[in-house]
């Protein structure tokens, strides 16, 4: 088959569409760069009539919102994909359990994150130093604060200044008040000696531009908001940077296999599928800017192999893939019985995500594991959905009186119970190893014939602490709130209720960045240290992943990266 | 607030930039967002499209199952003066739906039908549709009671057959425009959040302290664009 070539040649080339990938968009063709997004899924706009499925009904959709292949997080998710997408498999080595979520589609996962955004602080770009694990960042907080601020004040992030040492102030938008069963987590968790703070999400509670609608407070940044309230790649980024007279050449549906190079290995544009036509395609630019995800950009550069570069791009030092982390996961909810018998007068829907949280507060020195977790909460009176008023009256047992039943008292205990239940979860730290990867799987290919990921991944005995950690302060702050802690308690044959790595979806460091090209893939700009006309902007250059959550770092950097790919060409370094 | 009222001012306020972006002036389609939000199930991908319509094509119940099964769902909601009942929600046809959706339900549901009628033909010499209500009712009583303490692996199968068949026909039932009416949850529209009301904070015994709510946002001042001194405070 003859691969068809587009004549054009871009200044920039980039691959995926995401938060990454979406912040180079803007910023290259806001500088007057011709760029290619090639994205992997089709086009995706939640303004749309036909692509919004933001204020349905549950009884929209035949299965209530029951979560399927396609949609693991239920039937309205806006990211289509998931774990387990037909025709793209992935593989694991050595009894490891690593879960992989995609979302193929414009604007990527941005489409259903929660929109925890959270800067890293200080001595998450140095923890090194502090406790001896991993490694430093080769850049510090100084150097990606500016980012942070530009971040806040482009795409809008309420929370709240508070002057902590490790999780940074910056340009809020006003937070809104917490809901009835935050106020009895503020309780709880004080009563822990847990410190609550006003949650820090990309949603616009008031207007930041003429652009972007003002939040609506429906709770469904899931599915996508129609005014554009909340961030996502493609709203916030793509779109704006297309009306602002930006030359952006979209190419959705197009599954890239490799960076192409020359002679002197210098990369020369990218190799994609059109997944249309199932027929291959290459584009030409003078630098690429890898966004797919962490693990899909690693993928593509170890498939990227040629004379130069024979053992995939950038690839020399042997780390790509390597270093591959998550964040951490347990959970635990529980039944509030001051929260029975709620008046149902007022719509509690609020953002999409809670109002408060508790930022880590530990001090890991006195404690059996080297790194933090921060807590979210959840509950209240939600939009029934498929699984409501399954075992609607289960919570008798606390009071002794008979389970199950039928007739008309199912219907008053449903009433009596909704809304009691207060569920927490822990996102914490875990150790960036050599030792968990991904790599190439020569045994297995894609249904567009390229090689798919291996995973290799296993927790260490220090993530395992601190799950234990985190179930041990849910239980207390759950019963502090006058709750019974629901199911049992995740012991040591559960890794105390440790999610699968991958589970989180926060894999980060595939394509760590480092001064020395020896030990790392790319320099502190995100270049790579072989090829100096390639970028990785999404969290595959991250050293370590802080207990945040890692969007807010990925546009910094990214934007900061971006920057300098505008400077290096302007000055014909590249 | 009505939600159409409300709709429309937001989609005149604020998604119109959107619509431009796209070339379309924010005419007719705007207007028919507005004025009738349409019951579709949206935002699908070809393949689930392919797999709505398979699973749509495909019949699991037969006749006698789907009014054995209404019959035992009208017991599980009964109707009434005050209340709708399972069948005026289909929940059957819900039931129906996800048995296809999650073929692991099917074994459990048309065994336990043909359990059902195996335990009224033996006590009653009919089947259970045929059955009075009061027979019907002496059935479930054995079957409709759970004990939380033992494993659900552990119960007995009919009892975890009703335990299926009440769990659906509640989600089938609440998830529903009757449902949803009679459970009271007011969201799913758009709204300004500004905190818990005065009432129910006493009915709970909690109240918002004035130090958090003076750093939350001024809804009054939502619509008016942020702006920060040099060090990150809100002067808008």
């Amino acid at each position: 088959m003859q691969i068809i070539e587009n004549s054009t040649v871009y200044d920039a080339i980039i691959v995926g569409s995401g938060a990454g990938g979406g912040m180079a968009t803007k910023v290259l063709s806001e500088a007057g760069l011709k760029v290619a997004v090639v994205e992997a899924g089709p086009f995706f706009d939640p303004a749309l009539p036909e692509h919004q499925t933001q204020l349905k009904w549950p009884y929209e959709s035949p299965r209530r919102g029951a979560s399927t292949r396609f949609r693991p997080f239920g039937d309205f998710d806006a990211a289509y994909g998931g774990w387990d997408i037909e025709g793209e498999p992935y593989t694991q080595k050595d009894g490891s359990q690593f879960e992989w979520f995609r979302s193929r589609m414009l604007g990527g996962r941005t489409n259903h994150w929660g929109r925890i955004s959270l800067r890293f602080g200080p001595k998450d770009f140095k923890h090194k130093d502090i406790d001896g694990h991993g490694d430093n960042w080769p850049i510090s907080y100084e150097d990606i604060k500016p980012y942070y601020d530009k971040v806040d004040k482009l795409i809008g992030v309420f929370g709240t200044n508070e002057g902590l040492p490790n999780d940074p102030d910056g340009f809020f938008l006003p937070p809104p008040k917490p809901r009835l069963h935050e106020l009895f987590y503020i309780k709880g968790a004080r009563k822990t000696n847990v410190p609550v703070y006003p949650a820090r999400l990309s949603m616009l509670t008031k207007k930041l531009n003429d652009y972007r609608g003002v939040c609506f407070y429906c709770g469904q940044c899931n599915r996508a908001c129609q005014v554009y309230a909340d961030f996502s790649a493609g709203t916030c980024l793509i779109f704006p940077a297309q009306k602002n007279g930006g030359q952006v050449d979209l190419f959705v549906n197009c599954m890239v296999r490799e960076v192409t190079t020359d002679a002197e290995g210098k990369a020369t544009g990218v190799s994609y599928i059109n997944k249309e036509d199932r027929k291959e395609y290459k584009l030409k630019g003078k630098v690429v800017v890898l966004g797919a995800s962490a693990c899909s950009s690693a993928r593509i550069l170890l498939n990227s192999k040629s004379k130069q570069h024979p053992n995939g791009l950038g690839n020399s030092s042997d780390v790509v893939g390597k270093y591959l982390h998550d964040s951490t996961g347990a959970d635990r909810a529980g039944f509030i019985p001051d929260l029975m018998n709620r008046k149902v007068s007022y719509n509690e829907d609020g953002v999409g995500g809670m109002h408060v949280y508790s930022p880590w507060w530990g001090d890991n020195s006195k404690l059996d594991f080297p790194r933090g977790y921060h807590i979210e909460v959840w509950g209240g009176m939600g939009m029934p959905s498929y699984g409501f008023g399954f075992n609607a009256n289960e919570f008798n047992k606390f009071f002794g009186t008979k389970v199950g039943g039928y007739g008309d008292v199912l219907r008053s205990d449903a009433k009596k119970y909704y809304g009691a239940v207060v569920g927490m979860a822990g996102r914490g730290e875990s150790i960036a190893r050599k030792e968990n990867y991904c790599e190439i799987d020569p045994t297995t290919v894609d249904e567009f014939g390229i090689p798919v990921l291996r995973f290799h991944y296993k927790w260490s005995q220090y993530e395992i602490n601190q799950a234990k950690h985190m179930q041990d302060t849910f239980e207390e702050i759950l019963i502090n709130m006058g709750g019974e802690p629901l199911g049992k308690k995740p012991g040591k044959e559960t890794n105390y209720g440790l999610h699968n790595p991958g589970n989180i979806i926060h894999e980060v460091g595939t394509t760590r960045m480092g001064d020395d090209p020896k030990t790392s893939v790319t320099n502190k700009y995100q270049q790579l240290h072989d090829v100096d006309n390639v970028f990785i902007v999404d969290a595959g250059p991250f050293v370590s992943q802080a207990d945040k959550n890692c969007t807010w770092t990925i546009l910094a950097l990214s934007m900061r990266a971006s920057e300098y790919i505008v400077d290096q060409l302007k000055q014909q370094n590249i | 607030m009505d939600r159409r009222k409300s709709l429309k001012s937001i989609v005149l306020g604020s998604v119109a930039g959107g619509l431009a972006l796209h070339g379309c002036k924010p005419s007719a389609e705007t207007e028919e967002l507005v004025e009738s939000p349409k019951m579709t199930y949206p935002g699908r991908v070809p393949l689930e499209e392919e797999l709505i319509a398979e699973l749509q094509e495909e019949e699991f119940l037969n006749p006698h199952e789907v009014a054995t099964l209404t019959i035992l769902c009208d017991l599980i909601l009964p109707g009434s003066e005050q209340f709708k009942a399972a069948s005026d929600a289909d929940v059957v046809g819900f039931i129906e739906f996800m048995a296809k959706d999650n073929p692991r339900y099917q074994p459990d549901l048309r065994g336990g039908l043909m359990w059902l009628d195996h335990k009224c033909n033996t006590e009653f010499a009919k089947e259970f549709k045929d059955c009075t209500v009061e027979q019907q009712k002496s059935i479930l009583d054995t079957i409709a009671f759970y004990d939380p303490e033992v494993p659900g692996n552990e119960r007995p199968f009919e009892v975890n057959f009703f335990s299926l068949v009440r769990n659906l026909t509640m989600t089938g039932f609440y998830t529903t425009k009757i449902g949803i009416e009679e459970i009271g949850y007011k969201g799913n529209m758009p709204n300004v959040w500004d905190g818990v009301p005065e009432d129910v904070l006493a009915q709970h015994g909690v109240a918002y302290e004035e130090e958090w709510l003076a750093k939350c946002v001024d809804q009054s001042k939502r619509g008016v664009i942020a702006e920060w001194d040099e060090n990150g405070n809100l002067i808008t």
